[in-house]
């Protein structure tokens, strides 16, 4: 079987360099103390390591690792090689520490350059890139709450990528309710750390033999310590003990209890854990006691915002695949064509297929912008010059991170969806990338909070936190680029500003009717059609920065190539079609939410 | 030890390309571009010789519009010390134009070793690096898969058909260098930092006279699309027949 559409991109090379520096003027950040030592042309320059390291190492064995995953032989976890090396290399570039301060080791990247960088990880191969990253995470949480001697012990190790990094928080009755956390940790009698005694259960990278060590960091409870949220601590927890010259030894009585096989994500090892359950088990307190869940949320905004990173890379690459497979497939002849003799043409000429790729691309990219905005949110919350510029950066990403959580990894699922239909058969056949982006993206919808827990997030937390701050920042933004593009002398973008307003008055309206409602309703029938409210706003939000796209496009195109001002043409039509195809839906979302739709609340147990 | 390393920036040839429309080129909309191969081969194996001896200097010249600075930054960002631009509007087709120029750079720079590519991926000439010699009248080893420097002098390796040969050569020299050497290392991100503030320098190009002109490059006709007929065995009695009847190979 001949495959078509290898030579396919991962990402747009265009569109990471549109979005980067036309749409968020990152270069702007040069300005900034912390990215003083920063320029364009050396974001460009990692992103363009970032794109080689994907390209080199890890796209490679993407399906190998899918093929082969990874299985215990004599208690050990066997990965196939690849995988070591292409996170050696991940991390001798230095991305595990890229967005961390110098001073701890890292490189001190603006965090939307690195996430720009990473999403050409991830569109490579996410199974590998998260050994990397789930390190990486680690590494800030020990950064940030850890001594200077648990920073020295720990960080240049896993900088190095010599140690892993895990997040061991889930236990078999503790998921999505993490209130419920059973694992004990009890002082040793020498004050020289706690014994933690426990199980946790769907830990990525929780074994793999591809590092000298693995640091779990480990959620748990203090003997006598309260009960709920406001009694779990966090602690470092090495797979093998660490002299005092930071060599690894003897393992410290973590016991694999078993792999889980899953759809997709198949190359990174999901485990079960079974910490103290043998042999003691030592562990060391990360920060003060019971402020553990403290702080990993202060973490989770950029953990949910590297999910919808990682469902967006894989819309992207599934569709650049299905591009590149549309221009180089031949079959069928255009419907005004009627002598069979002549030769069939590429499937791109057929309207069908053209729409189909339109909608991948207006997904793809929407979800792009969205991920990099709430990335840039995440730099300006750090560094933006005054305070109410970092207060509002704040108010804007609680808004906006669960809908980069799950928007992606929902529409996602359908542009990806669309990939395989473009290929027909052969997307569906393992010889083809589509199907196995399919099976991964589809964890994005379910780890780090499942769509439901996003949606109750935005309209049970961050729609009232603070008294409706976040939303009307968000509304202000949205509204100061539509008077921005009403502005101009183009007429498609003062439709598009328009179209857009549509979207924007119906988010308030929406909000503003729902918010009367519901103080009067029963509060589960309030939050009870969340996920529609979800939906609604994630539409106008990825409208508004749509239009964005297609202003800063229509700026470009006064000085572009005629090679480049069609990729900028190709902006204000996939603008276009968000706005006239996407964004519409919102109306009967609206109407669901407004009237507290009550159909699926009052369904019986017993009806079904 | 001081070593120049002359690279070219060239479009990666993996992905499908276009002719320009005035058929002299290739259209460079849309396409990457990074070090020729065999150029990064010579850049890793100079900064590990550099490494190995743990003194000295590895410089980076290229030739062409400012868009070649990017490599030379790449070049600074795996460990070259500094980088000089021959600036001119465009690469000539004709190697001995370029030849001349960076013979006229390398003249008098003290250098103790002057790599090359063996050639360019995409034009493929193979010259520039012997004419350099020649200009220079240095010695000259094309298509080492093998170097090393002791003594004051170099021993390469270079491959044949079947067989190897090993050459022994004083220094200074120019060498050209085949795959296999090194692979290069990715620019890390400290290095990409560090890159900054390296010079590169930026001087006019003294290209030679152009000898020949290129008049058109083209793609070759598309291949009609291959036939099945069927699978194993059972489509022997039918591929024979086609390859007597239609075919008449056999």
């Amino acid at each position: 079987m001949q495959i078509l559409g290898m030579s396919a991109p991962l990402l747009d090379p265009r569109d990471v360099v549109f979005q980067l520096f036309d749409v968020l003027d990152t270069d702007a950040l040069t300005a900034r103390p912390r990215f003083a030592e920063g320029s364009r042309e050396m974001y460009e320059a990692v992103l363009a390591t970032a794109r080689t390291i994907a390209e080199e190492q890890l796209a490679p064995h993407r399906q190998r690792n899918d093929e082969h995953e990874p299985t215990v032989v004599n208690g050990q976890v066997v990965l196939i090689p690849e995988v070591g090396v292409a996170v050696q290399a991940m991390a001798e570039a230095g991305f595990i520490g890229a967005s961390l301060d110098a001073e701890a080791g890292g490189m001190q990247l603006p965090y939307s350059v690195v996430a720009a960088a990473l999403g050409w990880f991830d569109a490579a191969n996410v199974a590998t890139t998260s050994y990397a990253l789930l390190t990486s995470a680690a590494a800030h949480l020990i950064a940030t709450f850890g001594t200077a001697a648990q920073r020295e012990r720990f960080l240049p190790a896993m900088l190095t990528g010599h140690f892993a990094g895990t997040m061991a928080l889930t236990e078999p009755d503790a998921g999505s309710s993490l209130a419920d956390v059973r694992t004990t940790a009890t002082p040793l009698p020498d004050g020289s750390g706690y014994a933690l005694r426990g199980t946790k259960i769907w830990i990525s990278g929780g074994d793999q033999e591809i590092t000298e060590n693995i640091i779990h960091l480990v959620l748990a409870r203090i003997d006598g310590a309260p009960a709920g949220v406001k009694g779990i601590s966090l602690f470092a927890v090495a797979k093998r003990t660490i002299d005092a010259d930071g060599r690894s030894g003897e393992l410290n009585g973590i016991a694999l209890g078993g792999l889980i096989h899953k759809m997709g994500w198949r190359g990174t090892t999901s485990t079960l854990l079974n910490f103290g359950e043998r042999t003691e088990c030592r562990g060391e307190l990360i920060g003060a006691p019971h402020r553990g869940l403290t702080y990993m949320f202060q973490m989770m905004n950029e953990a949910r915002i590297g999910v919808g990173r990682a469902a967006t890379a894989m819309a992207c690459a599934a569709f650049q695949y299905a591009l590149e497979y549309a221009r180089t497939r031949h079959q069928g002849r255009p419907v005004s064509e009627k002598d069979p003799a002549r030769p069939p043409v590429a499937i791109i000429e057929h309207p069908d297929v053209r729409r189909m790729l339109l909608e991948q691309k207006a997904i793809a990219e929407g979800a792009f912008a969205l991920i990099l905005e709430c990335a840039r949110l995440v730099d300006d919350e750090r560094t933006a010059p005054t305070d109410t510029e970092r207060a509002t950066a704040r108010a804007l990403l609680e808004v906006l991170t669960p809908i980069a959580k799950s928007f992606p990894a929902i529409v996602g699922q359908e542009a990806i969806s669309l990939a395989m239909q473009t290929l027909g058969g052969y997307g569906f056949a393992r010889e083809y990338p589509i199907e196995q982006h399919y099976r991964d993206n589809r964890l994005n919808q379910l780890h780090e909070g499942t769509n439901g827990i996003q949606a109750l997030d935005l309209l049970g937390r961050k729609v009232r936190q603070d008294d409706g701050a976040g939303l009307r920042a968000l509304l202000e933004r949205m509204r100061a680029t539509v008077t921005a593009a009403q502005a101009q002398d183009d007429d498609t973008l003062r439709a598009l500003a328009s179209a857009c307003t549509v979207g924007i008055e119906r988010l308030e309206r929406t909000t503003a009717t729902w918010a009367r409602a519901s103080a009067t309703a029963d509060p589960a029938l309030a939050l009870a059609n969340a996920s529609a409210y979800l939906d609604l706003t994630s539409r106008v939000v990825v409208g508004w920065l749509w239009l964005r796209q297609a202003m800063a496009a229509s700026r470009a195109l006064a000085t572009a190539s005629p090679s480049h001002a069609e990729f900028l043409h190709g902006k204000r039509q996939a603008a276009a079609y968000w706005m006239r195809w996407e964004l519409p839906k919102t109306e009967h979302l609206a109407s669901l939410v407004a009237d507290l739709d009550a159909i699926p609340f009052a369904m019986r147990d017993a009806w079904f | 030890m001081k070593i120049a390393v002359c690279i070219k920036r060239v479009p990666d040839m993996d992905v499908r390309f276009k002719i320009a429309p005035d058929a002299k080129g290739v259209d460079e909309s849309g396409l990457k571009f990074d070090i020729s191969d065999f150029d990064g081969y010579a850049v890793e194996a100079a900064l590990q010789m550099k490494e190995k001896l743990g003194v000295g200097e590895v410089v980076t010249i290229a030739l062409g519009p400012d868009s070649v600075q990017e490599i030379l930054r790449k070049a600074m960002s795996m460990g070259v010390d500094r980088s000089v631009q021959l600036k001119a509007d465009a690469v000539p087709a004709d190697s001995y134009a370029i030849a001349t120029a960076l013979a006229a750079e390398l003249q008098g720079g003290g250098y103790d070793l002057i790599m090359f590519g063996r050639m360019s991926i995409d034009t493929a000439h193979g010259a520039t690096g012997a004419m350099v010699a020649e200009l220079l009248g240095l010695p000259c080893v094309t298509a080492c898969s093998r170097l090393e420097i002791a003594d004051g002098k170099g021993t390469a390796r270079r491959e044949l058909e079947g067989a190897y040969e090993t050459l022994t050569f004083p220094l200074p020299a120019v060498v050209t260098i085949d795959e296999g050497i090194a692979r290069p290392r990715y620019p890390s991100l400290k290095g990409i930092m560090a890159a900054k503030k390296k010079p590169l320098d930026t001087k006019p190009a003294q290209l030679g006279a152009t000898a020949f002109t290129l008049d058109t490059m083209a793609l070759p006709p598309e291949r009609a699309a291959g036939r099945i007929i069927g699978e194993g065995v059972a489509a022997v009695p039918e591929l024979v027949r086609l390859l007597k009847e239609e075919a008449k190979v056999l």
